[in-house]
């Protein structure tokens, strides 16, 4: 086109080409290797696994390499149960947490967007604030309320409530718990903002209309807080379902989360290219959703919502 | 008088040549050719989406023509970019620094040209004086009233002695009271400054009261380039007429052409008007009246025959200064005319269904081919 | 008109109470005297103390604090620019991809991405450590960066940037001289959104460690998978009155600047 427009592309591409550059040499080939790997032979070496490619034998190397490609791994995670029951585990938390988490989530996103006005910043920032301090730290301090002769149990007992102190760490339900604590605000945050959005005379017109305010709620704010839930829901489905720290410290050891599996593979076993496959087929179960999601995002864009 | 756009032997100031924009499909301005002369006030007027604003930032750089060329001074413009054009814009939304105070606003263009802080200071000083600013130098433009904002605009724009300022509805978010004000304050200070503007609007109104030629544009193409009086009194189409104030439109067809008018056969009888048209006998036109070039009376005028019809009232509108007189005529069509309120009367001798006529002399009436 | 409702009232303050009430007890806990963390001791300070004498958890201290402030500024630098690609850029070449390696950190499990980057540093064979733990930090939370600064842009009146240039300056002087200070709070809040994040990370810190660079999550993990100690109390306590004190620093400053939305807009992206 223009001079000037020339002139300017000189720039932009520059722009466009350092976090381009950096994300597909520190994001994108990375998990290639991974893909690469989840397709090689375990190995006992240093690194644990035989190399599937060999860049400086060119072309042949390929075809060769290309034939030598194994399915193994992924075959392994089809026959062992503890893969498949760790898959199913990750699943069924993920769900049943992000069902809680609706639960819980909305009735605070409600209070908190029905607030007084002048209320409102600050508790926003209330409600966030916690989640400036360290994931960690917050599951930690669970540690300390959650143990057998901790703060929970002494309630407890003190109230007479139980007679014995029951077990709470190692247990599912200290895992909800973490993780309904820990992904609280990436649920109350999207449906907080749909509601404080929301045009407050619709109500005024339901109520004019003859619509009792229990009848509303159902009617007009439950349909019209949907975009928030479902993004709510995915924001904290997606990255439950590979969990990691909440399940380890609250959890169980019997049955692994898929987080845990794939650090176990790698970490205690050594062994990589399992871990790598274990990685990959997760990715392939967290696109799903992220698909859906889209889908659903194109379609309320193209209605005008 | 000033009107070098009569003159053959002007050389313009700006010269658009041809020139066309397109966005995706949508063509936003469409073949334009234009000159416009040193010191002129020039409006483009037009409805919103004609191209206007295009055009004004075409000539400011910020868009590229995909067509034609653009000349200042009879040199090559097209090509040059926005911040090397001696050309300053001051923008409809005003587009204040909000980082920046009302002074470092106003000195902002100064900068770029790196002159001496001293001298800076003092331009800035004068300006702000200039548009009565003075006590506000320090102020962020949040914190400023919006009459203070769009002088503030002003200023900023001005401050470079630009050969050209463009203005892009510089009044529209002013309310009506203070915009009347500063439309006069816009043409005293072109006039004392010997500046060219070209201000975008589509108040035509404001076009007619500040500029001393108006460019009609629809659909991104110059409809009529002329001076308020020859749009308002010689509009060469309907879409014009109607789109400057109010016209009557009555369609017929020519029966006569000759030294004493053209005269026009229609539904509301034989018409005669004085206004040179370029017709013959057979072709169809629109006879178009202002509304206040139309009397009403309540009895018939002693000669019944041309440039008179007959109606009923069929509205009134009272706006104070004036009377609106909706009259439905006795073929259907309606007319309206506007009679200035010259007494205090509070009775009006005039009424809904009253038989009216109306009638108006051939100089008032113009002839319109398209 | 809004009426808070005791059931509003109720939800919102049963909301903060459970998230404000572990915390609470955490920083409680870290001044007990008695050793048995269970048991109130009386109020003591002795855990602080000892603290100053653990160089091991100073020494990952300030690891991790090197490691934040260095990541936390090359992912702004980065997310900045991949932010303005997105927003001014239109369409181009490669958008989808882009976009997509933008936006898939936000959602993908740490795990995955700690995996993938080790082998990466395996396969190039670099040795681990700070610049490993550096690299992947500034890949992951590049994007956090990236969301802060585009919703800024997309709101960012580009009028201005005409008038600037309509004024005589040109394109790389109106970014630098109108843009940037324009955009500079949703910067600072992106910066300390990804120097927390960084602060906060464990996972992949420790896929990408190697010997000598212990980051203070790793530590504290360690530490915790052997139970609670009233050290690492303190430790929490402190990490969370630096958390506290930055957020309202950092809120005032955007008070004192922009009435307090830059903070709000930073706090809203976590």
């Amino acid at each position: 086109m223009s001079k000037l427009e020339a002139q300017r592309s000189w720039g932009e591409r520059l722009i466009l080409l350092v976090p381009y550059l950096w994300l597909a040499a520190f994001f994108l080939v990375p998990f290639l290797i991974v893909l690469k790997i989840s397709l090689s032979h375990t190995a006992v070496a240093q690194p644990p696994y035989t190399p599937v490619f060999d860049v400086a034998a060119g072309w042949s190397g390929v075809i060769r390499a290309l034939s030598t490609l194994s399915l193994e791994n992924y075959a392994l995670l089809g026959s062992d149960s503890l893969y498949l029951a760790s898959y199913i585990k990750s699943l069924e938390i993920a769900a049943g947490s992000t069902l809680l988490l609706l639960l819980i989530g909305f009735p605070i996103a409600y209070g908190m967007a029905r607030a007084p006005r002048r209320w409102q910043p600050v508790v926003f920032v209330l409600v966030v604030l916690p989640f400036w301090t360290s994931f960690l730290i917050r599951i930690y301090a669970w540690i300390n309320i959650l143990q057998r002769d901790g703060l929970l149990n002494q309630l407890l007992l003190a109230l007479r409530i139980v007679d014995e102190p029951p077990a709470w760490l190692s247990t599912d339900t200290a895992v909800y718990l973490g993780i309904v604590y820990s992904y609280l605000p990436f649920m109350v945050l999207p449906i907080y903002a749909t509601l404080e959005k929301m045009d407050e005379t619709l109500l005024e017109a339901a109520a004019d209309l003859g619509c009792p305010n229990w009848k509303a709620f159902w009617l007009v704010t439950l349909p019209l807080s949907r975009p928030g839930m479902v993004a709510g829901a995915l924001l904290c489905f997606i990255p439950i379902v590979g969990e990691f720290v909440i399940p380890d410290l609250l959890g169980s050891s019997q049955t692994m989360m898929i987080g845990q599996t794939l650090w176990a593979e790698f970490f205690a076993n050594r062994d990589w290219p399992v871990a790598s496959a274990v990685a990959v087929v997760l990715l392939c179960l967290l696109v799903m959703p992220i698909v859906i999601y889209e889908q659903v995002q194109t379609r309320d864009l193209a209605r005008g919502g | 008088m000033f009107a070098p756009w009569a003159d053959p032997a002007a050389r313009p100031l700006v010269r658009f040549d041809g020139v066309s924009k397109r966005f995706g499909t949508a063509t936003a301005v469409e073949r334009v050719s234009l000159d416009i002369f040193s010191g002129e006030f020039f409006a483009l007027l037009g409805p919103s989406g004609c191209g206007k604003t295009t055009l004004l930032r075409l000539l400011a750089g910020l868009e590229m023509p995909d067509d034609g060329r653009i000349l200042l001074d009879g040199a090559e413009l097209t090509t040059v970019p926005p911040y090397r054009r001696p050309i300053n814009l001051m923008f409809q939304s005003y587009a204040l620094f909000p980082h920046l105070t009302v002074e470092g606003n106003v000195a902002f263009g100064l900068k770029q040209e790196a002159l001496p802080k001293a001298e800076i200071a003092s331009r800035v000083d004068e300006m702000l004086a200039l548009v009565r600013l003075e006590g506000f130098a320090k102020r962020k433009p949040q914190h400023l009233s919006g009459g203070q904002r769009q002088r503030v605009a002003l200023a900023r724009s001005l401050i470079k002695r630009p050969r050209v300022l463009l203005l892009d509805e510089p009044l529209a978010a002013l309310d009506k009271k203070l915009r009347s004000e500063t439309q006069f304050e816009l043409m005293q200070l072109q006039e004392s400054l010997g500046l060219t503007f070209v201000i975008v609007t589509h108040d035509q109104q404001e076009a007619m009261t500040v500029a001393g030629r108006i460019a009609v544009m629809d659909h991104g193409r110059l409809v009529q380039v002329a001076t308020p009086q020859e749009i308002y009194e010689r509009p060469t189409s309907r879409w014009v007429a109607d789109f400057i104030g109010e016209i009557n439109l009555i369609e017929g067809s020519v029966t006569e052409v000759g030294r004493s008018g053209t005269v026009v056969a229609s539904a509301a009888g034989r018409l005669r008007a004085l206004s040179p048209a370029d017709v013959t006998a057979g072709d169809v036109v629109w006879v178009a009246l202002r509304p206040e070039k139309v009397r009403i009376a309540l009895e018939p005028p002693p000669v019944e025959g041309e440039n008179c019809v007959a109606g009923q009232v069929a509205d009134i509108g009272y706006l104070g200064d004036l009377s609106i007189y909706k009259v439905r005529l006795d073929n259907g069509i309606i007319m309206k005319t506007a009679v200035a309120n010259v007494t205090r009367l509070v009775e009006r001798p005039i009424n809904w269904d009253d038989r009216v006529w109306l009638t108006w002399s051939s100089e008032a009436a113009m002839v319109l081919t398209r | 008109m809004r009426r808070a409702s005791w059931f509003n009232i109720g939800s919102l303050a049963l909301g903060l109470a459970f998230l404000y009430l572990p915390i609470v007890i955490l920083v409680i806990y870290s001044f007990n005297a008695s050793r048995l963390v269970t048991v109130w001791g009386g109020w003591s300070i002795r855990w602080y103390a000892e603290l100053i004498d653990d160089r091991a958890m100073l020494e990952s201290a300030w690891v991790t604090l090197r490691i934040a402030f260095l990541s936390a500024s090359a992912a702004t630098v980065l997310g900045t620019l991949a932010a303005l690609a997105l927003v001014r850029f239109g369409r181009f070449r490669g958008r989808v991809l882009f976009s997509g390696m933008i936006y898939a950190p936000l959602v993908m499990p740490e795990v995955i991405t700690g995996l993938a980057l080790l082998l990466l540093f395996v396969a190039i064979d670099i040795d681990r450590g700070f610049w490993t733990i550096a690299i992947a930090h500034t890949t992951l939370i590049t994007c956090f960066v990236t969301v802060v600064v585009q919703s800024r842009l997309l709101t960012f009146d580009t009028t201005l940037e005409e008038a600037a240039m309509n004024l005589g300056c040109p394109p790389v002087k109106t970014f630098l001289t109108v843009t940037l200070p324009l955009i500079a709070p949703a910067l600072v809040s992106g910066w300390m959104l990804a120097f927390t994040l960084s602060l906060d990370d464990l996972v992949v810190a420790s896929f990408t460690t190697g010997p000598g660079a212990t980051t203070l999550p790793i530590r504290i993990y360690s530490e915790v998978r052997l139970g609670v100690k009233p050290e690492i109390n303190a430790v929490c306590t402190i990490l969370i009155a630096l958390v506290a004190i930055g957020i309202a620093s950092a809120s005032l400053l955007a008070k004192f600047h922009h009435g307090g939305r830059g903070a709000m807009a930073g706090l809203a992206g976590r």
